[in-house]
């Protein structure tokens, strides 16, 4: 994977695992590989995946246990507020954006009202 | 923290010229740390005090609170950056001079790594690639239980898939009570298993700290702050 620079590393690690909690791909109660496995599929330091895994915890979305490992939070609810948070950050990136390039509000809404019907279309 | 190396005041002068000039460092159990710089910059200097290949002019340095000695050598696992074997050698025979030499290596790991390297313990040691002579070295240096791993240029010159190879090895051989420092010109590939970088710079350290806080007060990744701290050096 490729990293942005400006940002630490644990943070864009976390955000990937933020992506496959949300997106499913983990499910609440599921057991998160350990932090050697994850260091060599990012190839980052074992550190950086335990600061990462120490920070998701802080945030209440896995919690480990001594000796088994760290797990998945199984409170749903939190991974759907986890989920709409993650969809305001990527709207509201995407409206500034669009803002930047000089789009009004009203046309940003056609655009995306346009773009998801053509999707539909096409399904 | 348990400190693996302290380096207090190290001064190395070759006849008038300074190759390390009152440079003082410490590495916690645990640490993978870069040692990056251009060539001259004192590295190798550094590493053969660390090893005993050399006695420095000043200062003091400790191993596992021992001065370098009989003691130091035996915890220290080296990977120098040329070749240490003789050609007529087979992989397996290697694994046995590092077993006479070297108590603490572990024929299992040996062969586990091995495994790992895709490597079999027959081949001839002349007819071995670049990259299968570094993974080799790699191998051998990883298969014993040392307090510090040094490694000098481990990735110098080998494809991106052995590069990955020595990567997850290293990954793989990580362990909270010894350490690891590596010297690389390889900033880009190495940078994100390195905790701590020392950048060196005609003999004393010139920027150091923790990569993710270098990262984050930078705004930029380690190889573009290499780039920026030696770029007059190039010119």
């Amino acid at each position: 994977m490729e990293f942005d620079s400006h940002l630490p590393i644990y943070m864009q690690i976390m955000h990937v695992i933020k992506n496959r909690i949300v997106s499913g791909q983990l499910r609440g109660g599921d057991k998160l590989p350990s932090v050697r496995d994850l260091a060599k599929e990012f190839k980052v330091n074992p550190n950086t995946i335990q600061r990462c895994y120490q920070e998701l915890e802080r945030e209440n979305l896995v919690f480990t246990q001594r000796g088994l490992g760290t797990f998945v939070t199984e409170d749903l609810e939190a991974i759907k507020t986890l989920k709409t948070k993650m969809a305001h950050e990527l709207t509201q990136n995407f409206i500034e954006q669009m803002k930047k390039l000089g789009f009004a509000p009203q046309e940003i809404i056609k655009i995306i009202s346009d773009r998801i019907n053509r999707r539909h279309d096409d399904e | 923290m348990n400190k693996i190396v302290e380096i207090k005041n190290l001064t190395k002068k070759y006849f008038t010229k300074k190759a390390l000039d009152n440079l003082s460092l410490e590495i916690d159990a645990g640490k993978i740390v870069g040692i990056l710089g251009p060539n001259g910059s004192g590295k190798t200097t550094l590493i053969k005090i660390l090893t005993g290949l050399l006695r420095q002019t000043e200062g003091e340095v400790f191993i596992d609170k021992h001065k370098v000695g009989v003691y130091t050598k035996s915890i220290v696992s080296y990977l120098p950056d040329r070749n240490f074997l003789y050609k007529w050698m087979r992989i397996e025979d290697a694994g046995q001079l590092f077993k006479d030499f070297y108590p603490d290596f572990d024929e299992q790991k040996f062969a586990e790594l091995l495994a790992f390297m895709k490597l079999e313990k027959n081949m001839k040691i002349d007819t071995l690639s670049k990259g299968m002579m570094e993974k080799l070295n790699l191998s051998l240096v990883l298969a014993r239980n040392a307090k510090l791993y040094i490694l000098d240029e481990p990735i110098a010159g080998v494809d991106p898939v052995a590069r990955d190879q020595i990567l997850d090895a290293i990954i793989n051989n990580y362990h909270e009570n010894s350490s690891m420092l590596i010297t690389t010109h390889l900033v880009r590939d190495m940078e994100n298993i390195l905790e701590e970088v020392v950048f060196l710079k005609e003999g004393k350290i010139v920027l150091t700290g923790d990569t993710e806080t270098l990262r984050a007060e930078k705004g930029k990744q380690i190889d573009d702050i290499y780039k920026e701290v030696f770029a007059s050096e190039e010119e």
